[in-house]
């Protein structure tokens, strides 16, 4: 399947989303979580860190996220983010709107 | 139900809310005070997925140093990305406002004397509206040092002619009894003050008499001791008195053992049992140390027809107002069909909230004056912005420069918002030093005998309510002066500036919008003005009315004697008379007179009376006021006798009864015919026939404002007088005669308390209404000057500016032959507009604003011309004033010099 051609066609929300998604799964690094959504959505959604750190930033600052340095998987440092309480259930909410808006628009372009 | 794409996630509420928001705080204070930490993570973090990136790229079977460009590639702008996080962070935004702030002040300080006029004029105004404002807070706003104060009213017997009158001890009584809507009532007696024996005679103290339940009522519980237990305040109860505070400490050393000490009190053994709160305050005895009970038992309380008593009660809970008036006034009819002799006039009550029965009388200046001082407020904020304005035009090529180097437009935007700001903190900061000094010295202003009646006053100064105050209206202030710059630059022709020679057309928008500020400017000030000088005349109306007597050269002092020793008519008369003699032949005195109250008092002590020999009307009642008095008295005043004859100290209770009558009633009751030698009777009571033998011009016995009302004047010597209130005509200086006066009385009988002396004149200047008057007509007299001086100066810029940026107009017109009149016409024909709208608009606004005054007018119309007229004059003269000094600086130019500076 193509990729979609830039990080900036990920709407802003959508972005924030699939972080959290992700990294609902395990404490994770930046890298890391670009990796794992690259991987899940079969190579369609690509992040590139220019969305993705201020995104990651941005969710730390309104305390979705928290992060922590640790050691990563090839012996350095790395800061890791985790979801929090908050941050769930800021994540259960915009899922279940998401999932309301897919079936939204999947009702209309289905029918035309 | 629409969803937004990418909308903000959702805030999560419940019990993770607040640990959200301690997160947020939390890293709202590391990103602010842990920078270079943070930088270093950010710096770490980027590396660490750089590195990944070449890791990757190496894997893939790159050479480093290709997969290193291939990373770098990738992570395209390394420095872009991390100032997008910072701003994700929202260290920028503190980064730019520090940095907003610096600049703003560098500005400011790199300006001083625009900065010190711009800071000043804001808080002169800032600090005039916070120290009104203070007092409107102490007295309006603050709650009455009451538990559930709102629950509390005035209870009043209520006459057509008196609303709000006294209340009998026993009608008092059977309020208490009958009511269904007070959950208590209680009442306090109105002669306020007791003779206390001390180690040389007597001295009269300030204190009232209560009902036990009183200070339950209020809600207020003793310092020291207890407060009257019910049932303490019967007739065969031993007698206790609870002092205040402040008496406890000035005659009683402040010590404990005061309780249960016991006192000569009205020339009776009274025990101390408690002491009240320092911060207890009851305004209608501001003054009072005594607090004793009232027992039911003295001459008055005895009789439903006199009435001494004011009551206060707790409304029950779910009661309004409206309902207890009702019940209350079921009551007072009930009681008048009882008791039609005594109750005749009084078929009505009366409820007031308390707050409104303590501070009625001030609520219409203080907030006649808060409004004066806003105006002000607002013309200070109009000057600064035309300040501002000016400013802001010649800062046109360094903001265009700005713009060229990068700064984007709400970069700049924010900048003006910031400096508005700042100034606007600076004239907060300044503002409130003055309002806390302008309110000392209003307070030192008052003299202390009227503070001693607000003692809701005490402690005035600033607080939290009043420095919030102060923020929000410079919060205001900062924004307009945020916003109007903002409008001003119109930042899509900030390039423009750059170019040479295009100030002019910057200079047309700025002069019109200049113009504008330039005619709020006067209309307000002239708003002011009128308001200041209609106040003004009508104090000066007040103080130079006809009072009917002669004010000058005239003491008044109020006698006062335990009950016990003057008793008899007999024993009452003789003692005037002995009183009238003795102070008479002291060296300076040129006569004495006796009377139920001094003129200038208020319309209380009324009676009713019938004409013989004329039908008397069933349900009519001719409620007049009542004065005994002296047979020297009306002389003694210098009254102006219109018929007839005055009184002769012969005619006493063996002769024919005899009165005076004044032309008010002479008018009313006879109109058409000659009254004396007319009889009439009092209603009620034996009719014993009293000849009219003189009519009197009218004597302002009431409050200077009120109407004269019909009065009779019954001689003593058949109507014996208790506790009469003494005036002395003197050939010289009244005050040199009080301590003899006292003297003379104290050598009768040292138990006669005797009032500090009062001239007459000062009475007339310190009476309520004057005092009233006086205070608004001078503090908004200072509002008006200030704001005078602000519009002039405020005038004076913006001509002068317009003429600076005409400069090269009028070298060209002065180069192609106008003469310098020419040159002086334009401009002051201008300025002549500018004024002529102003004053327009200001006279419209000081009719709206000025029936607002009508309450505190006296003598004048609201719409008086004259002052109207006087008032546009001086501000039209200003301002002409202060355009000249520009239109001569403009005219003065040489053509030559003005074409080349261009």
């Amino acid at each position: 399947m193509k990729p979609l051609s830039k990080p900036t066609d990920l709407v802003q929300g959508t972005l924030d989303l699939l972080i959290l998604k992700t990294v609902a799964l395990e404490p994770m690094h930046g890298w890391a979580v670009a990796q794992r959504i690259r991987q899940m959505s079969g190579d369609v959604l690509q992040v590139g860190q220019g969305a993705l750190y201020p995104s990651l930033h941005k969710l730390e600052q309104n305390g979705w996220i928290e992060s922590e340095w640790a050691v990563s998987e090839n012996n350095r440092r790395a800061k890791y983010y985790t979801l929090t309480k908050a941050g769930r259930k800021a994540m259960e909410s915009e899922a279940a709107q998401w999932e309301r808006l897919s079936a939204a628009i999947s009702l209309i372009v289905g029918t035309a | 139900m629409g969803a937004v794409v990418g909308g903000n996630l959702p805030d999560c509420r419940d019990g993770v809310m607040s640990m959200r928001w301690m997160t947020v705080i939390r890293m709202r204070i590391r990103a602010l005070f842990f920078r270079a930490e943070l930088e270093q993570e950010l710096d770490e973090e980027l590396r660490y997925h750089l590195d990944r990136e070449v890791e990757e790229g190496m894997a893939a079977g790159m050479s480093p140093k290709d997969a290193r460009y291939a990373a770098m590639r990738a992570v395209k702008e390394i420095e872009q990305r991390k100032e997008e996080c910072r701003d994700m962070r929202g260290l920028n935004a503190i980064d730019h406002m520090a940095q907003d702030f610096r600049y703003a002040v560098r500005q400011l300080r790199k300006n001083p004397a625009f900065a010190c006029t711009a800071i000043f004029v804001l808080a002169l105004g800032i600090s005039s509206t916070v120290a009104i404002f203070g007092f409107v807070e102490a007295a309006l706003i603050k709650p009455l040092p009451y538990r559930d104060q709102s629950r509390l009213v005035a209870a009043f017997a209520s006459s057509p002619g008196a609303p709000r009158s006294w209340l009998s001890y026993p009608d008092f009584a059977d309020w208490k009894k009958l009511n269904q809507v007070f959950r208590s009532i209680d009442a306090y007696a109105l002669n306020g003050s007791f003779t206390l024996n001390t180690w040389d005679g007597a001295e009269q103290v300030g204190g009232t008499r209560v009902s036990a339940g009183f200070f339950r009522t209020l809600g207020v519980t003793p310092f020291l001791g207890r407060d009257f237990q019910s049932g303490e305040d019967s007739a065969g109860a031993p007698r206790t008195v609870v002092l205040s505070y402040t008496a406890w400490q000035k005659r009683f050393g402040g010590k404990r053992d005061v309780l249960g000490r016991a006192i000569m009190l009205n020339g009776n053994p009274t025990v101390v049992i408690g002491v009240l709160p320092a911060h207890f305050q009851f305004a209608p005895y501001g003054g009072a140390e005594f607090w004793a009970t009232l027992r039911g038992t003295d001459s008055c309380e005895q009789h439903r027809d006199c009435r001494n008593l004011i009551a206060i009660a707790r409304l029950k809970d779910g009661v309004s107002i409206d309902a207890a008036s009702a019940n209350m006034r079921s009551v007072a009819q009930q009681l008048r069909s009882q008791y039609p002799e005594a109750n005749r006039f009084f078929g009505s009550a009366n409820l007031v909230p308390l707050r409104d029965f303590i501070v009625g009388d001030v609520r219409p200046v203080l907030l006649i004056l808060l409004s004066g001082a806003s105006l002000l407020l607002l013309i200070a904020c109009v000057n600064v912005t035309t300040l501002l304005l000016a400013r802001s035009d010649s800062r046109q090529r360094e903001i265009a420069m700005r713009g060229a180097l990068g700064a984007s437009s709400s970069r700049l935007l924010h900048q003006f918002a910031t400096e508005g700001f700042v100034l606007a903190a600076a004239g907060c900061i300044a503002g409130l030093v003055f309002a806390q000094w302008g309110m000392g010295l209003l307070m030192a202003l008052v003299p202390a005998e009227k503070l001693e009646s607000m003692p809701y006053l005490r402690g005035l100064g600033l607080n939290s309510v009043t420095v919030a105050f102060a923020c929000g209206i410079s919060l205001l202030a900062g924004m307009t002066f945020a916003v109007i710059p903002m409008a001003r630059t119109s930042l899509a022709g900030m390039l423009e500036g750059l170019k040479e020679g295009t100030r002019g057309s910057a200079g047309t928008t700025w002069r019109r919008f200049g113009s504008i500020l330039v005619v709020i400017e006067v209309a307000l000030a002239m708003v002011l003005m009128v308001c200041a000088g209609l106040l003004g005349q009508s104090l000066y109306q007040m103080l130079h009315l006809d009072v009917g007597f002669q004010a000058d050269h005239l003491a008044y002092f109020q006698t006062s004697w335990a009950p016990g020793k003057y008793e008899t008519d007999q024993q009452i008369v003789r003692l005037g008379r002995e009183m009238t003699e003795r102070i008479a032949t002291l060296p300076g005195v040129l006569s004495v007179g006796l009377s139920t109250a001094p003129p200038v008092d208020s319309a209380w002590g009324t009676a009713s009376f019938h004409i013989a020999g004329r039908l008397a009307v069933s349900g009519e009642e001719n409620e007049v006021i009542n004065r005994q008095v002296s047979a020297g008295y009306l002389r003694t005043l210098q009254a102006r006798l219109w018929r007839g004859r005055y009184f002769s100290e012969a005619e006493d209770t063996a002769k024919p009864h005899v009165v005076i009558i004044n032309r008010t009633l002479a008018g009313k009751y006879f109109a058409g015919e000659d009254p004396t030698g007319k009889q009439i009777y009092y209603d009620g009571g034996p009719r014993t026939l009293m000849q009219i033998v003189g009519v009197v011009d009218d004597i302002k016995e009431g409050p200077l404002e009120d109407p004269n009302w019909p009065v009779l004047y019954v001689p003593v010597n058949q109507n014996p007088l208790v506790w009469p209130a003494l005036l002395v005509r003197t050939s010289g200086g009244e005050a040199a005669l009080f301590p003899r006066v006292t003297g003379a009385i104290h050598g009768l009988d040292p138990f006669i308390t005797v009032s500090p002396g009062q001239t007459m004149t000062e009475r007339i200047n310190q009476s309520p209404s004057a005092y009233l008057r006086r205070s608004a007509a001078s503090l908004t007299g200072g509002f008006a000057a200030a704001a005078l001086l602000l519009g002039v100066v405020g005038f004076y810029g913006v001509v002068a500016y317009a003429v600076g940026q005409r400069t090269r107009e009028m070298g060209v017109r002065m180069a192609l032959g106008a003469q310098r009149s020419t040159v002086y016409r334009l401009i002051l024909g201008e300025a002549g507009r500018l004024t002529a709208i102003g004053v327009v608009l200001g006279i419209g606004g000081s009719l709206a604003a000025t029936t607002m005054l009508r309450s505190l007018l006296f003598g004048v119309r609201f719409w008086d011309p004259a002052t109207l007229i006087a008032v546009a004059g001086v501000l039209g003269g200003s301002a002409l004033l202060a355009s000249y000094l520009p239109a001569r600086r403009a005219a003065s130019v040489n053509p030559v010099e003005a074409l080349r500076t261009e």
